[in-house]
């Protein structure tokens, strides 16, 4: 006997024309960056990023976006999207307001290069700045350097980090002092002080209580709302200032 | 091979240009504004219950409730401790957000020297007249 299906077919999805409003700035042309709109068919499930690659492709080569592996994992997308900064690969269009058209503009605090690209290297040069490395002294080890399951799990959380500045491009004090280290940078510090085969700590700390290190911090939380991996980055932030009194006061 | 006290390879240059004097400076300024804060919520929210709302509140402050109250002590010292506290507090805190919003050295270091004039002026002043409030005059 045959098998009937009797359950409906699931719908094929269905496009739907959205709206972007994208910030667009082509420093050979332009004098200001300016407005402008594209409206692409899309899915419920396409990201912002198929839209962005859609608008380059069909509508208008001229964007520049920079993206790498479009999964979430090298860090190289991240932009504001409706005013808040998120990995346009990691955000899809049915979780935002279709109604009205999406906003898509560079990251804030950090040097507009053209259209939504930014200049990384403060960024970076923060991020150098803390010895973003193991340091170990006496001698090298034979074998790997060995690691209870919970001392790992102390910095756990940090080691989750793609460098893709959404945390630091959404402090406030970031942006009106580009001088401060910025969260990102301070995630990778809170990566190796609380590791405990890392012996440079102190210096870490020594270079995070400068005036522009961690007594910044505001406690905002704006970095833990736009960390597309879902780190606690203010945690880590406060976890650094604990480290600083109780060892040194 | 590398020592305990020089470990490993660190020698990547300062990118940013920033004060390489060892200082605890901002950690303490970050201690003392919590530490001030949870103070002045008991000082601050005291004496406004006890000059707003104790016995008919507001109305029954005159000159000589004021004369009655610095003759002792302890009132002498909650005043006193109110005024520093809440002095230093502000004036550190109005240094954060010159450090925030004003972005020239020169503006920064100008509106630091009003703020800080400004602050030194009023402990001084208000000092003064806490220890040297005289009740007989007038
Ligand atoms: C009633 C109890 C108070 C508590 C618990 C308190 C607590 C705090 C704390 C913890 C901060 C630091 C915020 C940060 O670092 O992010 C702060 C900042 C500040 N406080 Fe207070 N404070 C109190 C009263 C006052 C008073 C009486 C004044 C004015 C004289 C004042 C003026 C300020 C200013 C100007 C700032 C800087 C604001 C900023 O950083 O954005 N506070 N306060
Ligand atoms: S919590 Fe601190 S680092 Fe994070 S956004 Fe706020 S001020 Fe910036
Ligand atoms: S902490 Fe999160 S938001 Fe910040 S750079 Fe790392 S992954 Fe991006
Ligand atoms: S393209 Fe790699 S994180 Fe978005």
């Amino acid at each position: 006997m045959t098998a009937t299906v009797d359950a409906p077919a699931t719908p094929a999805p269905v496009t739907t024309d959205v709206t972007f409003r994208v910030r667009r700035y082509l420093p050979e042309v332009d004098e200001e960056p300016h407005w402008e709109e594209y409206t692409v068919p899309l899915y419920p499930t396409d990201r912002v990023l198929t839209a962005l690659e859609k608008i380059k492709g069909e509508i208008d080569g001229t964007l520049t976006f920079r993206r790498s592996c479009g999964h979430g994992i090298c860090g190289s997308d991240a932009m504001r999207i409706n005013g808040r900064n998120r990995l346009a690969c990691k955000t899809l269009v049915k979780d935002l307001d279709i109604t009205k058209a999406i906003t898509v503009e560079a990251i804030k605090g950090l040097p507009l290069e053209k259209d939504l690209i930014v200049d990384m290297e403060p960024f970076f040069a923060a991020y150098r700045a803390v010895l973003p490395f193991l340091i170990t002294d006496g001698h090298e080890p034979t074998r790997e350097r060995l690691q209870s399951a919970e001392d790992r799990a102390r910095f756990d959380d940090t080691t989750k980090c793609i460098l893709c500045a959404c945390c630091t491009t959404s402090c406030p004090v970031y942006w009106t002092d580009g001088q401060y280290f910025g969260p990102a940078a301070i995630v990778a510090a809170n990566r190796f002080i609380f590791d405990s085969r890392d012996t440079g700590a102190e210096q870490r700390l020594e270079i995070l209580n400068d005036r522009e290190g961690v007594w910044r911090c505001r406690t905002t939380f704006n970095c833990t709302d736009a960390c597309p991996r879902g780190i606690e980055v203010t945690k880590a932030i406060q976890e650094v200032k604990r480290a600083l009194i109780f060892r040194r006061v | 091979m590398s020592t305990a006290s020089q470990p490993g390879p660190v020698s990547i240059p300062a990118p940013r240009s920033r004060t390489r004097q060892r200082s605890n400076y901002e950690l303490y300024s970050w201690l003392f504004m919590r530490v001030s804060g949870i103070v002045l919520v008991f000082l601050v929210l005291g004496h406004l219950f006890i000059m707003n709302i104790l016995d008919g509140g507001v109305q029954r402050i005159n000159f000589a409730f004021v004369a009655g109250r610095w003759s002792s002590p302890f009132w002498q010292v909650w005043d006193l401790m109110m005024l520093w506290l809440a002095m230093l507090h502000g004036t550190n805190g109005m240094r954060t957000i010159i450090n925030d919003y004003a972005e020239r050295d020169q503006t920064r270091f100008w509106l630091k020297m009003i703020l800080f004039v400004a602050a030194g002026f009023i402990i001084l002043l208000g000092t003064l007249v806490i220890f040297t409030f005289d009740p007989n005059i007038g």
